[in-house]
């Protein structure tokens, strides 16, 4: 054989050389972006608090100031300071998008597991419901229930939880009904455990991770969404400083060259729901043992 | 005793009987061979012997009463790929805990004696060889508890020598527990060495 | 055709948290195959040999250090030329129909391997033909398919192109006698039709039907290289003769029908940092030069060991 040397070089090193373990690692980086985005939020969430009422008022001296180092979003035609009455909008508009994911979550939660552990018609049921609010368009669906319960905050809540609980509970269902059939589930019961300790201790840290990484992902929808239906002026009542409003309000002055009344708003809109979106990949990342590793 | 009388079996109605009138007994420390070509249902009787599925027709008893449908199963069942038979998010102590009752510590001697290094309670399992598995999870199958084992193909996925080390612990095991076997094995040599008695499914 | 030498290869790991640890699962892998030649990789699980064939192939993941060399028709591998040769000059024969398209008819995913290894011309209707696969089956979605079926369309997807060197990894777990002996006719077949095979297996008996060499694999080091009939030479009583390195011996010694011999201790695993030769915890011969330096290459009769006590 020709590849056989007498001194044979590499058999000198019996292990790599340790390389240097590198700081900025790719765990490290996703960590510390999901830690950021997270941050971000909370302090989007409490901004209310800080920044106090006192920018809402009306100041008629101030009116349709341009943006500036005392006004960094400008005033509107009130002299209302743009940025406090945005971060009002957006603080306001994830505690309803909150509401509104977790109220889908447990929806989802409940009938996904009912579906999987239960079965034959009760399966079917929630199955087929799942795939009646598929096939209808979303938005449509969004206005319909928000218009029949009269818009408002309860009309908000609801229209937007009722229609975004669907693709959690067909991956809870998925999950459930994989893991029923897996080996180590039905031995576990073979070794005297009863179905509440096999769905605490099997399923749950199973699915909840899931469920976990399902709702922080739900969070842009549902804000969009909301944003949307008091756009449209189906939502939130006109005087609440939803930013869906004040989306609406500033459309009417775009016209007349009043731009930052539009577009700090928007883009502070956009970050929000993008750092959300950004939290839900790291963690499902970090939370998937196929790419945990990278 | 553990017997089986008349089983037949089939996945649905609509479908052919995979198992008919199959009959057997496994008296106490005996080791029965069972050998039969694939697709003559020799996992799926193991999977009723032990009480995972129930027969169509037929009943399976232990000491002349039916097995027991709740606790600790006196009849145990190991897989031939252990990676399915382990939840994969949980470390190995756990694993072999999930067999005691609430409470009870390991035994780290017994444990020892089945081939498990105690170094490997804190691993997860995508750490350990498929061999260093399987012996984890026939550890966890043989507490004190367990009067009859069913081996399905448990060391097809190992190679010689791993093999040979799993069966010489089991077979130790199951003799001075006077424990029954029922081995599941398509390698008739393997099952001249390891069992007392052959049958042909 | 083929070389590995010296291939070793290491991960990075994440335990829990930030906390970062280092395993090596393959340490010192060498391997030639010539063409015409199956070469069966065997050992046990956790002994590298799924790894070797994803370092031949350039299909490693991304947090794995590679160093030593891997050298195809002439010429050393780099990751670039391995994306090159994957299922060109180099093809693998999966494990099970999973790995087939679920929503294709299987006529077509054969045809479309052999447009994909620059064979277009190549003949479905033929190739079904030789591994006796009736012509309706091409029209067969997988799950139509029965075990024995899908292994012959799994070898034929593989056969079909211009492939060199045959990558069969696990072929044979589990299966019954006949379909085992059925599916290594097949790769000996192609062997002889001038290409290389590297059977990847960890069943002995399975690699001595069909293998012209048989490479030992032990915690991720080539332990021995030997032709497949050293395993056969009679000897002594418990081994035979052809057979230098004590683990091969303990492998062959292990299979029920030659003894069914068990041996204390378990193989290393990759975290252990080892200096001398792998086996020599479980080895009964091993002295204080075993433990303080890996054994080197020593070529014996045609092929070669890794043990300072083999003599020729």
């Amino acid at each position: 054989m020709s590849l056989v040397h007498s001194g044979d070089p590499q058999v000198a090193s019996p292990l790599l050389p340790e390389s240097k373990p590198v700081f900025w690692n790719r765990r490290r980086r996703t960590i510390l972006t999901a830690l950021g985005c997270g941050l971000l939020l909370v302090l989007v969430l409490l901004s209310p608090y800080g920044l106090g009422s006192e920018g809402l008022s009306t100041r008629l001296s101030e009116r349709n100031l341009p943006p500036s180092w005392i006004h960094p979003f400008g005033t509107d035609w009130l002299g209302r300071d743009m940025l406090v009455r945005t971060m009002h909008g957006l603080s306001l508009s994830l505690w309803v998008g909150l509401a509104a994911a977790s109220l889908s979550a447990v929806m989802a939660v409940v009938l996904g597991s009912l579906a999987a552990s239960l079965g034959g018609w009760v399966d079917v049921l929630i199955t087929g419901a799942v795939d009646l609010f598929l096939s209808l368009p979303h938005l449509v669906l969004l206005i319909l229930i928000a218009f029949s319960l009269g818009g408002g905050m309860r009309g908000v809540l609801a229209a937007v939880a009722l229609t975004h609980w669907t693709g959690l509970t067909r991956l809870i269902r998925a999950e459930i009904l994989q893991l029923k059939s897996a080996e180590y589930i039905q031995l576990a019961a073979k070794l005297g455990h009863g179905p509440l300790w096999i769905a605490r201790h099997h399923f749950l840290p199973h699915v909840l991770p899931q469920v976990i990484v399902g709702l922080i992902l739900l969070f842009p929808h549902t804000i969009l969404h909301e944003a949307g239906l008091s756009f449209i002026g189906m939502g939130l009542s006109p005087h609440t400083p939803a930013i869906g409003i004040i989306l609406s309000e500033a459309m009417r002055h775009l016209s007349t060259g009043y731009w930052w009344l539009g577009v700090f708003p928007g883009l502070a809109l956009l970050l929000m729901v993008k750092a959300f979106d950004t939290l839900g990949t790291n963690l499902h990342g970090l939370m998937d043992p196929r790419t945990s590793q990278e | 005793m553990l017997r089986a009388k008349g089983i037949s079996y089939r996945y649905a109605p609509y479908l052919p009987y995979i198992l008919e009138r199959v009959n057997l007994e496994i008296k106490p420390g005996e080791r029965l061979g069972l050998w039969g070509p694939s697709g003559r249902g020799k996992t799926t009787l193991a999977k009723i012997l032990a009480g995972y599925l129930k027969p169509v027709a037929g009943e399976v008893s232990l000491d002349g009463k039916p097995l027991p449908s709740k606790g600790f199963s006196p009849v145990q069942l190991v897989f031939q790929n252990p990676e399915l038979a382990i939840n994969p998010r949980w470390r190995i102590r756990q694993v072999l805990s999930e067999a005691l009752p609430e409470g009870q510590p390991l035994n780290l001697e017994a444990l020892a004696q089945q081939g498990v290094d105690p170094s490997w309670l804190n691993r997860w399992p995508h750490e350990l060889s498929g061999g260093e598995l399987q012996r984890v999870a026939l550890a966890r199958a043989l507490g004190s508890r367990i009067r009859y084992l069913i081996c399905d193909e448990i060391t097809a996925m190992l190679d010689a020598l791993t093999q040979a080390v799993i069966w010489e612990s089991l077979l130790k095991q199951a003799q001075t527990q006077q424990i029954g076997l029922l081995v599941i094995s398509h390698d008739q040599h393997l099952l001249s060495q390891v069992c007392d008695r052959l049958i042909e499914l | 055709m083929l070389e590995v030498c010296g291939l070793q290869i290491a991960f990075t790991l994440y335990e829990r948290g930030l906390k970062q640890k280092r395993v090596m699962p393959i340490r010192h892998l060498d391997l030639e195959i010539k063409a015409g030649e199956v070469v069966a990789v065997v050992g046990s699980s956790g002994s590298g040999k799924s790894l070797l064939a994803h370092a031949v192939l350039g299909i490693l993941p991304h947090n794995a250090e590679v160093r030593g060399e891997i050298w195809f028709q002439g010429e050393r591998l780099t990751p670039e030329r391995q994306a090159q040769l994957r299922g060109k000059q180099m093809a693998l024969i999966p494990q099970s129909v999973s790995y087939l398209d679920p929503l294709m008819p299987v006529g077509s995913q054969v045809q479309l391997a052999a447009r994909r290894s620059n064979n277009p011309a190549a003949d479905v209707e033929a190739i079904f033909w030789r591994y006796q696969l009736p012509a309706t089956v091409k029209q067969c979605y997988p799950f139509q398919l029965s075990g024995g079926m899908a292994r012959r369309v799994l070898v034929a997807t593989a056969a079909i192109g211009s492939a060199q060197l045959l990558i069969a990894d696990e072929p044979t777990p589990g299966l019954h006698p006949e379909m085992v002996t059925e599916t290594l006719t097949h790769l000996r077949q192609l062997a002889d039709a001038g290409r290389g095979v590297m059977l990847i297996t960890h069943d002995l008996e399975a690699a001595l039907q069909i293998a012209d060499w048989i490479a030992v694999f032990y915690a991720g080091t080539t332990v021995e290289m030997a032709r497949c009939e050293d395993f056969r030479v009679k000897g002594n009583p418990s081994w035979p003769a052809g057979l230098r390195h004590p683990y091969s011996r303990a492998l062959w010694a292990a299979l029920p029908q030659n003894g069914f011999q068990p041996l204390a201790g378990s193989q290393p695993s990759s975290e252990e940092p080892i200096r001398g030769c792998l086996f020599a915890s479980r080895c009964s011969s091993a002295s204080e030069e075993c433990r303080g330096s890996l054994p080197p290459r020593q070529r014996l009769g045609e092929g070669w060991v890794r043990c300072f006590h083999a003599q020729g």
